[in-house]
């Protein structure tokens, strides 16, 4: 029964890898964009949500709805300022040096005006709330609710992908940026529009870490390489692959935890690994890494 | 990875008249000398500036040893890895094991640095499956995995790192002075190293390659074994930085040996200098140092100034300061490129030849 609940804790485990992995799986996949400050723009989320949400009256649980389109709109406009200035320079070292910059002016800033405490997102009572089955397994409301948000979020996106005119063209620039030109498509929009989903989600992922535990200017981070693995077993360009990847993932991590609490994050690396050895795309790639 | 804007255009080789393949910049006859009297002032500074400055120095050293190495892999072979600290922290550990068993810690450093590079063989092999993103991924992974077996091996110190034994010995002054001897003597051995892959056989496939790589297979460059080669030179350089760390530093913890950080600076240094040049790590340490020596009183505002830099540069100087530079100016300190030019003497810049690397090289030394 231990076992049963280290596959169902890592299930839901992964299903946060899965919502912080998202938005990265969008920019890696569509823009070829290895965004470094991915974990430091989900804790700049955390401050915002803190700083700004008591002002407006509204339960804590809710300040995604202040948050989201503030990062939306975030998102489009850094991607047609900086992110498409270093794109249009032609190297992918250049949006990499980009990223890496913003992440260390990011978590200084944060420094500067926050001090180096972790915060929380305070929603009262309901974080201690979970299902018990029997008394071994222990579900958190909250974190069954990250990975019922995880999975129809990346579930919604490659709908939308598949299925939508936007998603079509996010696809066809994704594909060939140079063809969808000529059929009338502006990349620069496309990529706007790819960058606010992707912010946006970054806002959800940055939300729900705050809920489920502390972030500091510091922390964004030690979650970047978990997501970065999510994204990597996948395989690029596949949102369920990402949704697979973060579960496989978190599964693979508490299956560590249970043998040994020090493997934890070795284990999951040993998954990664395994993965590359034996299918070097990832589970669901549709496309070569860019 | 798309052709440096170097590249000569196709359409510039036409048919008037013979072409030759030579150096990018004359073999300057005063690169040695002056390269070796730089080198002597440097192993006298011990005797000049107080301890700080030598302590300082090493830190200097190793940053350019980890970055040189860096460019090899990155703006040579153009794989970018995100892992080196994977080799700086096995380098550092194989000191700690060597001296743990009774050697001079001094004398592990190249054992350390062929230890990492062995290490190297079995690692390269599995993060060579892949290439691109996924290869820096795959490598910081590595390296994240590295830390966590080591961590978990409690008669090296485990978590919580371990002294180097063996070196009460020597007087402060004297492990001092070869601390940073050891350091001048790896980044020396490492520049040199360095310059001498580029301007071999398997410097023009590792930048073939980069420029384009199934150009540089249907010419028939060896570009697997290449990749592999150049893999274990960085390797090996790293481990040996970490070598001279550890003994540096009189101990060894893992979560800084292995820290991801190292690659941030190495990413820094190297893209700021300008990738793909060998004088770019150079360039770029300096300019670390410098800003780090003259801001770091200002705490987080001396880091969001470095993190500006980076976004600056690589938006308006996207070769780095020396490659803009040396764009302009035509020189070149460490001349390693190629340029093609008809026998008129009308040189126009070129990194590698458009065809048949290997037999332009052949027929030009």
């Amino acid at each position: 029964m231990t076992w049963l609940n280290a596959i169902l804790q890592g299930i839901l485990l992964g299903g946060f890898y899965a919502l912080f992995a998202c938005g990265l799986s969008l920019l890696f996949g569509v823009m070829g964009i290895i965004n470094l400050a991915h974990g430091d723009f989900a804790v700049i989320a955390g401050y915002v949500a803190v700083v700004l949400v008591p002002s407006t009256h509204l339960p804590m649980v809710w300040g995604f709805l202040v948050v989201v389109p503030i990062f939306a709109l975030g998102g489009y406009l850094l991607q047609r300022t900086l992110f498409q200035t270093a794109l249009s320079r032609g190297d992918p070292l250049t949006i990499l040096l980009v990223t890496f910059g913003l992440s260390i002016i990011t978590e200084n800033a944060l420094l500067q005006a926050f001090t180096a405490n972790g915060q929380s997102i305070n929603i009262g009572g309901i974080i201690a709330d979970s299902i018990n089955p029997n008394n071994v397994i222990s579900i958190s409301d909250v974190s069954l609710a990250v990975l019922i948000v995880a999975v129809v979020l990346l579930a919604g996106l490659q709908l939308m992908l598949s299925r939508t005119s936007m998603g079509r063209q996010i696809r066809a620039v994704a594909d060939d940026r140079e063809a969808a030109e000529l059929v009338g498509i502006d990349h620069r929009h496309v990529f706007g529009i790819a960058a606010a989903i992707a912010l946006a989600t970054v806002a959800l992922a940055g939300l729900a870490s705050g809920m489920i535990s502390e972030f500091a200017p510091t922390t964004g981070t030690s979650n970047l390489l978990f997501a970065f693995e999510a994204v990597v077993i996948g395989g690029i360009g596949s949102l369920w692959g990402t949704l697979v990847g973060g579960i496989v993932l978190g599964i693979a991590q508490q299956i560590g935890a249970q043998i040994n609490p020090a493997y934890q994050i070795l284990a999951g690396h040993v998954v990664f690994l395994a993965v590359l050895a034996f299918r070097s795309r990832g589970l669901f790639a549709v496309r070569e890494a860019a | 990875m798309s052709a440096p804007s170097g590249l000569l255009p196709l359409d510039a080789l036409d048919s008037r008249g013979s072409y030759r393949v030579r150096r990018s910049a004359r073999p300057s006859g005063w690169l040695i000398p002056v390269a070796l009297g730089v080198v002597v002032l440097l192993a006298f500074m011990p005797g000049i500036v107080s301890s700080g400055d030598t302590s300082l120095l090493i830190n200097v050293f190793v940053l350019l040893t980890i970055s040189t190495m860096w460019n090899l892999l990155a703006g040579y072979a153009g794989m970018v890895s995100i892992g080196q600290q994977a080799f700086i922290g096995l380098g550092a550990y194989a000191v700690v094991v060597g001296s743990i068993n009774g050697m001079e810690p001094f004398t592990v450093i190249p054992i350390a640095a062929v230890v990492s590079a062995l290490i190297a063989i079995p690692i390269s092999l599995l993060v060579f499956r892949t290439k691109g993103g996924y290869f820096a991924i795959a490598t910081w992974v590595v390296a994240s995995a590295a830390q966590l077996v080591i961590s978990s091996i409690t008669s090296i110190g485990g978590g919580t790192g371990h002294p180097i034994p063996g070196l009460s010995s020597l007087s402060p002054s004297q492990f001092a002075n070869i601390s940073y001897w050891s350091a001048l003597a790896v980044v020396v051995i490492a520049l040199a190293i360095s310059y001498l892959v580029l301007r071999s056989r398997l410097g023009l496939v590792l930048a073939a390659v980069r420029d384009d790589e199934d150009g540089a297979r249907a010419a028939g460059a060896r570009v697997v074994l290449a990749r592999h080669a150049v893999f274990l030179v960085a390797a090996l350089g790293c481990g040996a930085a970490g070598a001279v760390l550890a003994v540096s530093q009189l101990q060894v913890q893992p979560a800084s040996a292995f820290s991801v950080q190292w690659s941030a600076e190495i990413i820094f240094v190297t893209l700021i200098g300008g990738m793909g040049t060998m004088e770019g790590p150079i360039i770029g340490t300096i300019i670390y140092f410098a800003l780090q020596q003259n801001l770091a009183q200002h705490g987080a505002w001396y880091l969001i100034i470095v993190g500006a830099v980076a976004v600056a540069v690589a938006i308006w100087f996207p070769r780095g300061l020396w490659g803009t530079l040396t764009k302009r100016l035509r020189f070149e300190f460490f001349p390693v490129g190629y340029v093609v030019a008809p026998d008129k003497r009308v040189a126009t810049r070129l990194r590698v030849p458009e065809s048949a690397p290997e037999t332009a090289v052949a027929g030009d030394r």
